[in-house]
């Protein structure tokens, strides 16, 4: 039995006076599609910031593949294989979709010290492919994402969490202020990274979302989980009654 | 809809074409380029041919490289979010501190160094004093502009300090070269457009400034050491004004205390002429030399065809808001070429 990709234990985070989250256990398998559901202020936000490197957690463990782990920042998480996918904050609006797919991680031709010159024509070509792998269509990696409409700039996300191999994908409210038909093609993406055996995690306020995209859903109340089980095995209405 | 057979013929042949208008128009230096061609053109006419005569470009190109070099390092900074208003009082306190050593005694390079080292410092205590405290850089550098200023006043005790003229390797700076069309800092300033352009367009160090400026939350969470890229600019910006100022000191022979005063608004007015945005995230080195020329070339114009020269003032203020307007009509009209994405 392979140890689950992530494994948490006793998670606790506090912000001035708010214990935001209070002792989380969680595992998580390679491979799964989880739904993370729970009222504003739930801990869930906590829970993934955490995860993704942008808070530092005040007790507990974090195990990744069995090995503990301390994720002390974005990068370190990316390192470990967990890419997020913001609701606004994962693009620039005024570069390229080829810039945008590689920041920070730019293949270089060469460097000094961590900085060097960019390999520009490997950038457009890869971004080409990995935006067509998730069955996006957009004519030109040069187009700038602010002329991008919000579903096509999740799906960017995505490619590039695609790309970059990610094991765990993290969309955090990645259907916000979309509209029904670009909220389908979002939801078809989370569905195509099922396929692919990439381990999700889908935060959403709309529990049909979860119901449709994901197998297992976990919700949290007062930093606290209060339930966990397989998308079969639950309804609705039970979510609804413990958050 | 219609068939996408039809749509092909249609619209086929006028893509390549379209897209190419369109991604003109989105450059952010165009309206500053277009302007600088109109302004040319103009004073060419209004002065009878003296405007592109041979000596008058060597006089604009002389004065070129001074304020070119604070307004790149000012633009680098600006396109990664931040604002520094101390380059006046920086310009003038580095040339004013290896005056001083030169006159104690300590020989050129040391001495050089040294006031490298001050405009360092200076831009690092920009960087940290702003983002350790997280208040705007706006606030952070009017205070050094002032503390600088006088530091550099203290330091001279009020007169310009006499320059040891026969310490200073003058051929390296200021010296004429290639038949006297050029002077060296020309050739070091050109080296500058290169290396500058070259770093925003080319390495990952630009591509993080840019995305730094251009939305911060999305660089920090793609983990691009944000406060680094911030730092670098800041140093960068300092030296670059010191340096500016020391080429301009050697070649006028003397450091004057208040010398760079409200350069700080020339480099803001040449930066946002040549495309920079005042938000950060936009523009390039190129545009904002663009931007500083055209500064210099009315200057010069004016003088040319005998306009009073207090219209200068009048001239870069009109330009300014005339630019940004332009650039922001000249996007929109981008935008509005519809192509599918």
């Amino acid at each position: 039995m392979l140890a689950p990709i992530i494994s948490i234990r006793g998670l606790h985070k506090w912000y001035s006076g708010v214990h935001a989250l209070n002792g989380i256990d969680l595992d998580i398998d390679s491979g799964q599609a989880i739904g993370l559901v729970g009222d504003n202020g739930a801990g869930k936000s906590t829970l993934i910031k955490v995860l993704s490197g942008v808070e530092l957690p005040d007790g507990g463990e974090i195990r990744v593949e069995g090995r503990p782990v301390a994720i002390r920042s974005p990068r370190s998480a990316m390192q470990l294989g967990i890419e997020t996918v913001y609701q606004y904050n994962s693009l620039v609006p005024n570069m390229s979709v080829a810039r945008n797919l590689f920041i920070g991680r730019e293949p270089l031709r060469f460097s000094v010290g961590g900085v060097g010159v960019m390999n520009q024509r490997k950038m457009r070509r890869d971004s080409t492919r990995a935006i067509v792998d998730v069955d996006l269509h957009l004519r030109s990696p040069d187009t700038l994402v602010a002329e991008l409409s919000g579903g096509q700039r999740q799906g960017v996300a995505i490619a590039r969490a695609m790309y970059f191999k990610s094991k765990v994908l993290i969309l955090d409210e990645p259907t916000n202020h979309l509209s029904v038909r670009e909220t389908a093609k979002v939801l078809g993406f989370v569905k195509g990274l099922a396929a692919q055996k990439v381990t999700t995690i889908l935060i959403s306020h709309n529990l049909h979302h979860v119901f449709v995209s994901c197998e297992r859903v976990v919700a949290m109340a007062r930093g606290k989980v209060v339930l966990d089980k397989s998308v079969a095995e639950t309804s609705i209405d039970e979510i609804v009654d413990v958050i | 809809m219609a068939p996408p057979s039809s749509d092909l013929t249609a619209a086929g042949p006028k893509l390549p074409m379209k897209r190419a208008l369109k991604i003109y128009l989105e450059k952010p230096e165009l309206a500053g380029i277009l302007l600088l061609v109109v302004l040319m053109a103009f004073f060419e006419v209004r002065s009878h041919g003296v405007f592109l005569s041979l000596q008058n470009i060597r006089g604009v190109l002389g004065l070129l490289p001074e304020v070119g070099a604070v307004t790149i390092g000012f633009a680098m900074l600006m396109i990664c979010g931040e604002f520094d208003l101390s380059v006046g009082s920086v310009f003038a306190i580095m040339p004013m501190s290896i005056a001083l050593m030169l006159n104690a005694g300590v020989p050129f390079w040391p001495a050089f160094a040294v006031g490298v080292a001050i405009c360092a410092v200076i831009g690092f205590l920009n960087a940290f004093i702003t983002l350790r405290f997280d208040i705007p850089s706006f606030i952070t550098t009017l205070g050094m502009l002032f503390m600088v200023r006088s530091l550099t006043i203290v330091m001279s005790g009020g007169f310009p300090p006499l320059l040891a003229t026969d310490k200073v390797p003058m051929a390296l700076f200021t010296g004429f070269i290639g038949g006297g069309l050029f002077r060296a800092s020309f050739i070091w300033f050109v080296a500058l457009v290169l290396l500058a352009s070259a770093i925003m367009s080319m390495t990952n160090f630009g591509n993080w400034i840019r995305a730094t400026g251009g939305f911060i939350e999305a660089a920090r969470s793609m983990g691009i050491p944000v406060g680094r890229v911030k730092f670098s600019c800041f140093m960068i910006c300092s030296i670059l004004a010191g340096l500016a100022g020391t080429v301009q000191v050697f070649r006028l022979q003397s450091p004057f205390p208040n010398l760079g005063e409200s350069l700080e608004l020339q480099a803001i007015a040449g930066s946002v002429i040549g495309g920079v945005a005042l938000t950060g995230g936009v523009g390039t080195a190129f545009g904002a030399v663009v931007g500083a020329l055209l500064i210099r070339v009315i200057d010069n114009g004016l003088v040319l065809s005998r306009i009073d020269a207090n219209w200068f003032k009048f001239a870069i203020g009109a330009l300014t808001v005339f630019a940004v307007v332009g650039n922001s009509w000249l996007r929109r009209t981008a935008r509005r070429i519809k192509l599918e994405v």
